[in-house]
């Protein structure tokens, strides 16, 4: 166990200890008083207990944040100091790397130099005095707010509002994780993007025509160079993402529109949770589903009549993209239909309408902006989604627009180009975090897009 | 009046009105058929590998050949013996007369290439029977278990085939000694995973969701419900707070591939945490999580009236104690609702856990959340790759788990819902 681990848990024991402290301590200081205590025992009590464990937690989080950079950049120089600065930026890193796996244990010394050994035993030696840094500070801090906690309680001290205060703070930072996910996201892919442009022309990434990703190990094998032009990929998605529309919303929108309008109770109560399973069917499933049953049997059927299709087609990912996609339509239109005045219905009954025409003259029309933000969302869906079009749709890029032909997808790629062992700096890596960004940018804009045609368009009834 | 004509227009609407709905019906029936169809084409192909073949062998266990040194101590019994070449020999006294290397190959594939480990836990668990002649079940190879449940055409040629004649004339045999038998395959949930499918298993990937459930779980729930309460019942409405919640929304709509990326950038890369790890996984699955248990918390916040709220503050209670005290309690069948529905999507997640690696091929189970690990759906799309026959069905029965773990999920979800549910 780690120096960190169990420093750790000596801090939980103190603070859980400390807790109990501070409820026995303000209880012998009213006990020979006789004024009225302001706060109960258990406020002091958490009071004391907060401020020991705050100090340590928030060096944890600085240190792990901040140290895994010092302790590289310190490695660097290391290195450098022992090699000399003629070292390549690639030999630098496979330096690291070895260094690194050495003082992990996962290499042997034996084929190694003596100077690597030598600097990972450097390494191993600046992480404890890390962690060493790290606990003398948190011990500091803990024992300073631990004395100054236990200083304050006092009679007619208002422990009830610090604790309060303290809590909220928690909270606040709590909430800020949403914001710090959504910032990592966005500078995680945006470092890489911008080291992928720096390798890869924007232009070529953005409009080439030819996508084939692998570079050959020598120099002087055919096609060394690999090809980024990312448009068979958006032409993929675009189909696939196509053929799922084409299926899902009309399913979807008339299965709403009858759950809504039409049907009994009794249906409506074996449709809604028939629905909600297939919403909670994992992707994967889906995406065996449509390798093992859907993929044959369109090509059986297609060889019937005479078409060839691929076994990787975009049409059988297609389908089954849809199929996930109906009950994401269908729930988010239910409710928009639902929220539809009764009143609508009524005039429009009262005016001799059928039901047929009161849903497709006053209900979808009322609805449309739900709808259509609806379908948005169902796209942005369907774009992102990974594990079908990686089972069913193909991984050679294949600029073509027949959707019986094998197409490759965004997403496909992502997963092609990381799955394995690979290095963290080739272009090939840098291309799946630009692939990302891309994919990141086209559904925040249709989510975006989806809000405001709700906000823009949506009639206020009552 | 009976006879008043009804105006063709009037008819025409009629019509339309029945041809509308009609399509509406076979939108309906259509999504239940397709629903109908995965289901069940799933549970089909899952059937043949809920039972295993095993054929029942005589082996000599040869104090002599298990025990050369005389050490008489089991351990070393079980860690030297020649396990393998008993399960051949055995196999080689019960049919007699094979010779040829050809044939002898084809005798022992016969039985699955980890007869021998079977021989072997048999002694372990049953150390007297040293020195004794003994029948054992052993696995039989997938090949033969496909045989036996009929999976493998007998009236093909045998260059179809995977099973040769001679193969098949041994079998019958076998058959006719009712030596062939079909038990519940338990191998499912006490094996680990394995190239060979007579021997694989999914205790590995079950543990593993188990153990990255546990990381996910401990984050986002703590996580989600403080920044629900903060943003519904603390926050000043203002800038920050509304920025905030637009970041929610957001997240709760990126792509999952996307969150795996930033888990191979940030966690791995940065942090250099262990790849493939529970604990990666789990964070990049909280991270996902966090929104949908954050908008089910303030959906179930918001749905308490105010008055609980005036009430608890009008007899002097601070406002965390009206928070603690008086509207979390009310709200938390909603929390768990949104909590369990959230982690049963997680349990399902597979492509941000490609991006971590958790697909590695993992045999042993994994104890801590730093081990090296892949969880159900990781597992299903590792075999679902596999082209032998028989992961097939064992990719359609690890469905078949995995659904109704969810569904379970699910199930209890709504359940708590409509048992709980108040209106006020």
């Amino acid at each position: 166990m780690s120096i960190i681990n169990i420093y750790m848990i000596v801090l939980m024991l103190l603070s859980i200890s400390s807790y109990f402290y501070g409820r026995n301590f303000i209880k012998t200081k009213t006990f020979v008083s006789t004024e009225k205590q302001h706060s109960k025992d258990t406020y002091h009590g958490a009071f004391i207990s907060l401020y020991l464990i705050l100090p340590s937690i928030i060096f944890l989080s600085l240190w792990v944040i901040i140290s895994p950079n010092i302790i590289n950049e310190l490695l660097t120089i290391k290195v450098i100091s022992v090699y000399g600065d003629g070292l390549g930026i690639d030999e630098l890193k496979i330096l690291k790397s070895q260094i690194i796996a050495l003082s992990k244990g996962v290499l042997s010394a034996d084929n190694l130099s003596s100077e690597i050994s030598l600097i990972s035993d450097y390494y191993s030696y600046i992480q404890i005095i890390s962690k060493k840094i790290y606990i003398i500070f948190s011990c500091v801090g803990s024992a300073t707010a631990f004395l100054y906690a236990r200083k304050k309680i006092a009679i007619r001290f208002n422990a009830r509002a610090n604790v309060e205060i303290i809590i909220k703070l928690i909270m606040m930072l709590a909430s800020l994780i949403a914001i710090l996910t959504t910032v990592g996201i966005i500078v995680s892919l945006v470092v890489e993007t911008i080291r992928f442009f720096g390798i890869i022309n924007v232009a070529d990434f953005l409009f080439g025509l030819k996508w084939s990703p692998q570079i050959a190990m020598r120099a002087d094998q055919v096609a060394n160079e690999g090809l980024f032009g990312a448009i068979p990929l958006f032409a993929g998605t675009l189909m696939i993402t196509t053929i799922a529309m084409i299926v899902a919303v009309p399913i979807g929108l008339m299965t709403a529109v009858y759950l809504s309008e039409y049907a009994s109770n009794v249906v409506r109560s074996i449709a809604k949770p028939a629905l909600e399973i297939l919403a909670g069917i994992p992707t994967v499933v889906y995406g065996f589903f449509a390798a093992l049953t859907v993929a044959p049997f369109l090509r059986n059927n297609g060889a019937d009549l005479g078409l060839t299709l691929s076994s990787e087609s975009a049409l059988a990912a297609g389908l089954v993209m849809g199929i996930m996609i109906i009950p994401l339509i269908s729930s988010l239109s239910d409710d928009v239909i639902n929220a539809v005045p009764q009143s609508l219905r009524e005039g429009s009954a009262a005016l001799g309408s059928t039901k047929s025409e009161t849903v497709k003259k006053v209900i979808l029309p009322a609805a449309l902006p739900g709808i259509v933000s609806a379908i948005l969302l169902a796209v942005s869906r369907a774009i992102g989604e990974t594990m079908i079009v990686v089972m069913a749709a193909g991984v050679t890029a294949n600029l073509t627009a027949n959707p019986f032909e094998s197409v490759t997808a965004v997403t496909v790629q992502i997963v092609v180009l990381l799955v394995g062992d690979q290095e963290f700096d080739s272009a090939k890596t840098l291309a799946a975090f630009a692939l990302g960004f891309t994919l990141f940018i086209i559904t925040l804009g249709l989510n975006i897009l989806s809000i405001y045609i709700i906000r823009r368009y949506r009639e206020q009834y009552d | 009046m009976t006879d008043k004509k009804i105006s063709p227009l009037t008819k025409k609407r009629y019509a339309s009105e029945k041809r509308f709905k009609v399509y509406c019906v076979t939108a309906l029936v259509l999504a239940m058929a397709i629903l109908f169809t995965l289901l069940s084409s799933i549970t089909v192909s899952s059937i043949p590998a809920f039972t295993q073949t095993h054929i029942e062998i005589d082996v000599y266990l040869d104090k002599e050949i298990l025990d050369p040194n005389d050490t008489n101590d089991l351990q070393t019994i079980l860690n030297e013996g020649p396990w393998r070449s008993l399960a051949k020999s055995s196999l080689r006294e019960m049919i007699p007369g094979v010779t040829a290397r050809k044939e002898k190959r084809e005798l022992y594939g016969l039985v699955s290439i980890i007869a021998g480990d079977s021989i072997k836990s048999y002694v372990k668990e049953n150390p007297n029977n040293i020195g004794k002649k003994v029948q054992i079940d052993i696995p039989s190879s997938d090949d033969i278990d496909l045989l036996i449940k009929g999976l493998i055409d007998r009236s093909l040629p045998e260059e179809n085939r995977t099973v040769s004649n001679l193969q098949l004339k041994w079998l019958d045999q076998l058959v006719y000694e009712k030596r062939v038998s079909k038990h519940f395959a338990w191998k499912l949930f006490n094996h680990g995973d394995s190239r060979e499918p007579e021997v694989a298993g999914l205790k590995g990937a079950i543990v593993g969701t188990l153990l990255t459930m546990f990381v996910t779980l401990i984050i986002s729930f703590p996580i989600g419900v403080m920044t629900a309460v903060y943003l519904e019942e603390i926050a000043p409405s203002n800038r920050m707070t509304d920025f905030i919640e637009v970041n929610i929304n957001n997240l709760a709509a990126v792509p999952s591939i996307v969150f795996g990326l930033l888990g191979l950038a940030v966690f791995i890369g940065y942090f250099d945490m262990p790849r493939s790890a529970p604990l990666v996984g789990g964070i990049v699955l909280a991270l996902m999580t966090l929104p949908v248990i954050i908008i089910a918390t303030r959906a179930s916040l918001a749905s308490i009236p105010p008055s609980i709220r005036e009430a608890a503050y009008g007899i002097g209670a601070s406002p965390l104690q009206v928070i603690t005290h008086h509207v979390l309690p009310l709200a938390v069948p909603g929390i768990l609702t949104g909590t369990i529905i959230g982690i049963a999507r997680a349990a399902g997640e597979t492509a941000p856990l490609l991006m971590i690696g958790m697909m590695a091929f993992i045999v042993d189970t994994p104890h801590k959340i730093t081990d090296k690990a892949t969880v159900m759906p990781a597992q299903i799309y590792m075999w679902a790759n596999n082209p032998e026959r028989s992961f097939e069905s064992l990719t359609s029965a690890a469905i078949l788990i995995l659904l109704i773990i969810l569904i379970t999920m699910n199930a209890l979800a709504i359940y708590l819902r409509k048992k709980y549910e108040r209106r006020w």
